[in-house]
């Protein structure tokens, strides 16, 4: 901190002058500064959602299989017959920018306890992330960090790492985002809440000693930009420690199987202030804490430094006096510290106290719940447009099949095999679909159903277009999981823009919230919760505005799943659906063209839903025997990845028209590319009733061939195209940049 | 599901070691318990007492959060000890991935592991070629026979000094090699750059085994195949053949 400088203490933690007066009405008083570091952080956007609130509100919420929406740790979601799942998402951007390695695995374990606080067992990690340009050493540095990050701490864990997606632009150079999702299984009579009731009731904190490690995480660093100061903050991020993690999970799910526990929540953000007055808030009651009881790892901390530290694997647990040694038993077993740290109150305020000595005293509603709210005036910015592009914006280029094999070794768009595979993505046994394709798919364990999970961004579409980008997203999530066969059922969120204080962030915000919102309404998905993470900027320069979406799904059969690869010679090939490709926002245009403009075309809501109704129809009539979306890349790319993945060519014919490449690299949210035996080809199209459906080719053989009328576009041998998708991102990473086409000619 | 009748395949006992930071212990309570209808019990790591089982299974995970050496930590746990006695006894023990580290660091198996060549954790399903149905762990499979089962670990580059590599192939301890689809050891077959393509090894007397691989996450055909269930079956076979 700047210490010795004029600015006042309150400004140096990150607070308005008017916050500070707001501070010193609510309090009657001026807080000391064991309470303005409190209130710095439970007032800081990270954690006061202060230009957010007032806009999240008007997401849908409900839903008869919602058993917890937002508030609580996680998001719960009834499956049937008393089991549940949790699912939360949260960003770690600006520590992984600056430590990728610890940002990343501490981003792990700040998800897996939100999942484990609500009693729900993890059962699967979904990791989306986004960096710049793999040309760049900085950004090669970054992804292997992060993988590297995310496959320590979750690997340890016994956490299936199953799916998430990776995307590279330059507009992640300076801030990349990693953001975690985390889904676990709870019966709902083991459902915990994050609560602290009961007055005279316990305070205990479990699991890892108190450090300076994380001091000003949500203040100094998730809710700022980035400056040439960054390297500075280093300190800010903490050090993870997947070891005691993983025995303050088992031992919180033993004391939940042994009604030990009145309330949990976990240590995050904030570190003991944010926990405990958020455990009062929930119970509607007050804390008293003492802060001479809270083990240390580093000598001579000051108070406000004890409870503001976010050292990670810590729980806040409320007990009542009566199972006071039960839980110092269970901890003891598992080889963790237990201390009493605090007593539940009635009186609505956390007060904290140095042994004997009253340091702090503050009302739990103005912590929490009073932080203020900004809206600002929203300003459209100046790239944004109504109009498609002109067709011939950019010239056909002569050899679509050397486009084609450009756009499979995109870093984009080529195979991710090289970052899953040092994920443990099998631990728990459960994967009846494994990575690589449209959405994760777990069986449960002596049940028949499954549950399906995906995760979707697209911050260049959504900064073409906010609106329509995340009704595409969510869409597209949904599409997803009904590839597989899965319902899509409820969504989690992680909200990824820039400084919500300039009117052009604030109008992505507004317009992402109010087209995730068209789309939850219309295609039954609530909002279970989620995170949003704004000053996400460097120098000035925002990232695209993307928020990704994480959803669940179930199949009533998980042994009746589809995956994308074609599965046998002969099979008729189709697509479903009517939209329309646009070169806007593609992979093509960025990748052939250089360029990022126009207006991305909109998803039609209603027909999307007739639809994936169909597509699942399809699948658990067992009509359909592979399914994919047509996303990134177009059509071409999604045949050719079907292609790939079953080792099956296929003849495909299109109707002529003006601009076939267009046609096939063009990229429109709705269509989905289907295979289907032969005999099966009329029962599917009767099936179809009124949802266009109709067959493009054939599989078979070993190329991929496409031809529209007399005119052959694409004809180029399966390996070829394969080698070309499965190769590249592992030379990227090496720094030796994508494969060339004429490279790939000659192996 | 075995050729014996499952009143016989009751009367089988496992044990499952839980270390603090173990995390495949689950997995392979249900591969014995669901897959082969044997009984599987979990046995913590302060246990002391072995009696009565027939096998005592050392589950894959991060024993210690693999701090200072994979295994290196674990070996210490009071259970470790009863382990040695079990085995000295002629019990079955199988390690598993971190099961097989912690018997390398234990002393039970011959030979050390180095991290992977490639530098990083490998999570995927490989081959292997079974080279030794002679003993407890491999009965049902055939000689040389290829079997598709996952690793997934930082450390499994198996290291022997030569002498220790030429008695481990003298005794036929080598239990199952990395391999291609065609049977080959291959260079390019071996996940981890171990010497020799070896994947697991066995003590002098056969009753102690320890693997990378994990036969446990593939006993069914619907989380991604079934290949590990002989390992499990052949236990079984071995345990009630000597029990008549």
């Amino acid at each position: 901190m700047e210490l010795g400088t004029d600015r006042p203490a309150y400004e140096l933690l990150g607070l308005k002058a008017s916050e500070y007066d707001d501070i010193c009405a609510r309090l009657g008083r001026e807080p000391n500064y064991v309470e303005l570091a409190i209130f710095s952080l439970m007032w800081s956007e990270h954690c006061g959602y202060k230009h957010s609130r007032p806009l999240l509100g008007d997401l849908p919420t409900g839903g008869d299989c919602i058993l917890q929406g937002p508030g609580e740790n996680a998001g719960i979601v009834d499956i049937g017959e008393g089991l549940a799942i949790a699912m939360k998402i949260e960003s770690h951007n600006h520590p992984s920018a600056i430590e990728p390695f610890q940002g990343a695995a501490t981003g792990i374990g700040g998800i897996v306890r939100d999942i484990f606080a609500v009693g729900a067992r993890p059962i699967a990690c979904l990791d989306p992330l986004h960096f710049g340009s793999l040309a760049k050493a900085r950004q090669r540095f970054l992804l292997e960090g992060v993988v590297a990050g995310v496959a320590a701490y979750g690997n340890c864990m016994g956490i299936p790492t199953i799916g998430g997606e990776i995307h590279f632009e330059d507009s992640y150079e300076d801030n990349c985002l990693v953001n975690v999702m985390c889904v676990g299984l709870v019966k709902h009579g083991d459902i915990l809440k994050a609560s602290a009731r009961g007055e005279g009731n316990l305070i205990f904190l479990i699991g890892s000693t108190t450090g300076r490690d994380g001091i000003g995480g949500a203040s100094v660093l998730a809710s700022a930009e980035f400056d040439e100061t960054a390297e500075e903050k280093r300190p800010t991020v903490q050090v993870g420690d997947p070891f005691t993690e993983k025995k303050l999970l088992e031992a919180c799910l033993e004391m939940r199987d042994r009604r030990l526990l009145v309330g949990l929540q976990d240590l995050g953000a904030g570190g003991l202030s944010s926990s405990a007055s958020e455990m009062a808030s929930k119970g509607g009651s007050g804390i008293d804490l003492d802060i001479s009881r809270v083990p240390l790892r580093e000598e001579g901390m000051e108070p406000f430094e004890i409870m503001i530290s976010e050292s990670q694997e810590r729980m806040l647990a409320c007990t009542t006096t009566q199972n006071e040694v039960a839980v110092k038993n269970v901890c003891a077993k598992w080889d963790l510290d237990a201390t009493v740290v605090g007593r539940v109150t009635g009186n609505g305020r956390l007060r904290v106290f140095n042994g004997e000595e009253l340091i702090g005293d503050m009302p739990v509603a103005a912590l929490v719940d009073e932080a203020p709210t900004y809206i600002v005036k929203p300003a459209r910015p100046g790239h944004e447009t109504d109009k498609l592009l002109p067709p011939d914006r950019y010239p056909q280029p002569p050899d679509l099949g050397a486009v084609l094999l450009k756009l499979m070794t995109s870093p984009n768009i080529c195979s991710r095999r090289w970052v899953w595979q040092q994920y443990d993505h099998m631990v728990q046994t459960n994967n009846a679909l494994w990575p690589g394709g449209e959405a994760a798919v777990l069986r449960l364990k002596g049940r028949r159903q499954g549950v399906a999970l995906t995760t979707d961004g697209n911050g260049r579409r959504c900064y073409l277009d906010p609106r329509r980008g995340a009704r595409a997203v969510v869409a597209e999530a949904a599409r997803n999981l009904s590839c597989v066969g899965a319902r899509p059922v409820a969504i989690t969120n992680c909200l990824n823009f820039g400084n919500p204080e300039k009117g052009g962030i604030y109008h992505q915000f507004r317009e992402a919230v109010a087209g995730m919102k068209e789309a939850c309404q219309a295609l039954g998905t609530p909002v279970t919760g989620g995170n949003v993470s704004f000053y996400n900027e460097s120098f000035g320069k925002a990232i695209y505005p993307n928020p990704v979406i994480g959803m669940m799904g179930l199949v009533e059969d998980a042994s009746r799943i589809r995956d994308h690869a074609f599965k046998d010679a002969g099979d008729a090939v189709l697509l479903l659906g009517a939209a329309e490709p646009a070169v806007d926002g593609s992979e093509y245009q960025l990748s052939v063209f250089g360029e990022v403009a126009g207006r991305i075309p909109d998803v039609d809501l209603e027909s999307e839903k007739k639809m994936q109704l169909l597509l699942r129809e399809a699948i658990i009539k067992e009509l359909a025997k592979s399914a994919h979306d047509v996303s990134d890349g177009g059509l071409a790319c999604c045949l050719a990845e079907s292609a790939i993945a079953g080792g099956i060519g296929a003849v495909i014919s299109l109707d002529e028209v003006s601009r076939p490449d267009i046609l096939l690299f063009g990229e429109a949210p709705g269509l989905v590319v289907l295979t289907a035996a032969e005999a099966d080809l009329e029962r599917l199209l009767k099936l179809a009733a009124g949802v266009p459906l109709k067959q493009i080719g054939r599989t078979g053989g070993g190329r991929l061939a496409v031809t529209a009328g007399a005119n052959s576009l694409i004809d180029l041998p399966l390996a070829q195209i394969k080698q070309a998708w499965e190769t590249s991102l592992e030379a990227m990473v090496a720094g030796n940049g994508a494969p060339r086409a004429g490279d790939l000619a000659n192996r | 599901m075995l050729a014996l009748p499952q009143t016989e395949i009751k009367t089988v006992r496992f044990g499952v070691v839980v270390f603090p930071g173990s995390n495949c212990d689950a997995d392979s309570h249900d591969a014995v318990g669901t897959f082969t209808g044997a009984e599987a019990r979990y046995l913590w790591h302060k246990d002391t007492q072995l009696d009565g089982l027939d096998c005592v299974i050392l589950p894959g995970g991060f024993s210690y959060g693999d701090y200072l050496r994979p295994g290196a930590i674990a070996r210490f746990s009071p259970i470790m000890k009863a382990v040695g006695r079990f085995a000295a006894a002629g019990g079955l023990v199988i390690g598993i991935c971190n099961g097989f580290q912690i018997l390398l660091e234990a002393g039970l198996l011959p030979g050390a592991m180095h991290r992977n060549q490639g530098l990083k954790f490998v999570c995927r399903l490989v081959n292997l070629r079974v080279e030794n149905t002679s003993m407890p762990f491999t009965g049902k499979y055939e000689q040389g026979q290829i079997i598709r089962i996952p690793v997934a670990h930082m450390e499994g580059n198996y290291f022997i000094n030569e002498a220790g590599l030429a008695e481990l192939e003298d005794r036929n301890q080598i239990v199952v090699r990395y391999c291609n689809e065609s049977g080959n050891a291959a260079k390019e077959a071996n996940p981890n750059g171990s010497l020799g393509n070896i994947a697991g090894v066995c003590n002098r007397e056969g009753n102690v085994f320890g693997l990378m691989p994990h036969p446990e996450r593939v006993c069914d055909p619907l989380v991604g195949g079934a290949d590990g269930r002989g390992v499990f079956k052949s236990i079984i076979i071995s345990v009630l053949k000597n029990k008549s």
